[in-house]
């Protein structure tokens, strides 16, 4: 199965990149899930929990405070505010 | 004769201390580069994934933005001077002033107004001290900036603009910084923010690389209203940070002459000593050649 090549940058630094099953996100108009084979998107997200199922990692939360979602060909690029990835998932 | 070695000593003393605190500062700056640099480039992701989604947006929706729309007639217009806070850092500020300085002639040469913004101390005062007028000053932390002071200014700027000429507004506004090429040049550079002129650097996507056909959620109008004041941000941002590179590599060359200079002046003042010391000796020995011939003859 394809894989969504998944990069996270804040404002000032570079949060994360890498290979994920699962994107899911809170967009302004409600929530947004993204899988592989995803049509190409751009959407403006709200303040809230993002989540991210890695492939090689245990699933995990980043907290934004607004931003957007960029998706292209199974590249997701997320530009977020502020981003603060906390573990607990 | 006994006085003038003692000045001589005085000053290499207190040119010794001066040329200690020249290498401390030099070597501070020279800490706090690498880190500033660092920080530019870890901004270059930001900034290069909202450019890029503002180009899709641009490109693909006919959308008419007020931040994008030249005006018919630029009756007033802002211009941001980013300076320091502190000195000793060569000719850093003076240089961005005189570039301000020219910016606003030419303004005024096109018969428009011009409202300033500063930011940094150096540049408060130098308004200050000619009684000028100027809109608005951020001070602090220009060695060190915040993503919050660069949002703090695009709502400032981004404000004016909205507004009509008649009640303060501005129809453009224009950014003076320093640009940080290398370690030993940073240019002066003039930018024009708004209305804004989306331009994708071209040799940081592949001509082949087309870009796919977006779905905008909600529309293509909501998004760019979130996407343009962002992009404003992070150039502001991306400005302020080269600002603050540029200033430090200036004052890391400014205390790096000075401390050479310092060692300069050590040297000369050793060596006038010196001759000071031998002329007191020789005088003292022809003396008492003098005295001995006088009393034996």
């Amino acid at each position: 199965m394809a894989e969504l090549k998944v990069e996270i940058v804040a404002a000032d630094h570079f949060v994360w990149a890498g290979d994920a099953k699962l994107v899911k996100a809170r967009s302004v108009d409600g929530e947004i899930g993204i899988l592989p084979g995803h049509i190409p998107t751009l959407s403006v997200l709200a303040a809230g929990d993002l989540e991210i199922d890695p492939v090689s990692e245990s699933r995990f939360t980043v907290q934004i405070d607004g931003g957007f979602i960029s998706v292209d060909s199974d590249r997701v690029v997320i530009v977020a505010d502020n981003a603060v990835v906390a573990n607990a998932a | 004769m006994g006085a003038q070695i003692r000045v001589y000593r005085q000053k290499i003393a207190s040119t010794s201390s001066m040329r200690k605190i020249f290498k401390a500062m030099e070597l501070i700056a020279t800490s706090r580069i690498g880190k500033a640099r660092s920080r530019v480039a870890a901004s270059l992701p930001y900034a290069n994934a909202i450019t890029r989604a503002v180009t899709a947006v641009a490109s693909q929706a006919e959308v008419d933005h007020p931040l994008t729309t030249e005006p018919a007639t630029v009756r007033r217009a802002a211009v941001l001077v980013m300076t320091s806070d502190r000195g000793l850092a060569g000719s850093y500020s003076a240089s961005v002033l005189k570039q301000a300085e020219h910016l606003v002639e030419l303004l005024h040469e096109e018969g428009k107004e011009v409202k300033t913004y500063l930011v940094g101390r150096k540049a408060q005062a130098y308004f200050d001290f000619r009684s000028r007028e100027y809109a608005r000053v951020w001070t602090g932390g220009t060695d060190a900036p915040q993503f919050e002071t660069a949002r703090e200014l695009r709502e400032v700027l981004l404000e004016d603009f909205a507004n009509d000429y008649e009640q303060g507004g501005v129809d453009e506004i224009h950014v003076v910084y320093t640009q940080f090429k290398s370690m030993v040049t940073q240019e002066p550079t003039v930018i024009r923010l708004l209305p804004l002129e989306v331009v994708e650097d071209e040799s940081e996507t592949p001509t082949d690389e087309l870009l796919p056909l977006y779905e905008f959620e909600p529309t293509p109008e909501e998004v760019l209203d979130a996407l343009l004041p962002r992009y404003i941000d992070s150039r502001l941002f991306n400005c302020q940070l080269q600002a603050a590179a540029s200033e430090l590599a200036a004052r890391q060359r400014a205390m790096k002459a000075a401390g050479d200079n310092a060692g300069e002046l050590i040297k000369k003042y050793t060596r006038l000593r010196n001759n000071a010391r031998q002329a007191e000796i020789t005088q003292e020995l022809s003396e008492i050649v003098a005295g001995a011939d006088a009393l034996s003859g």
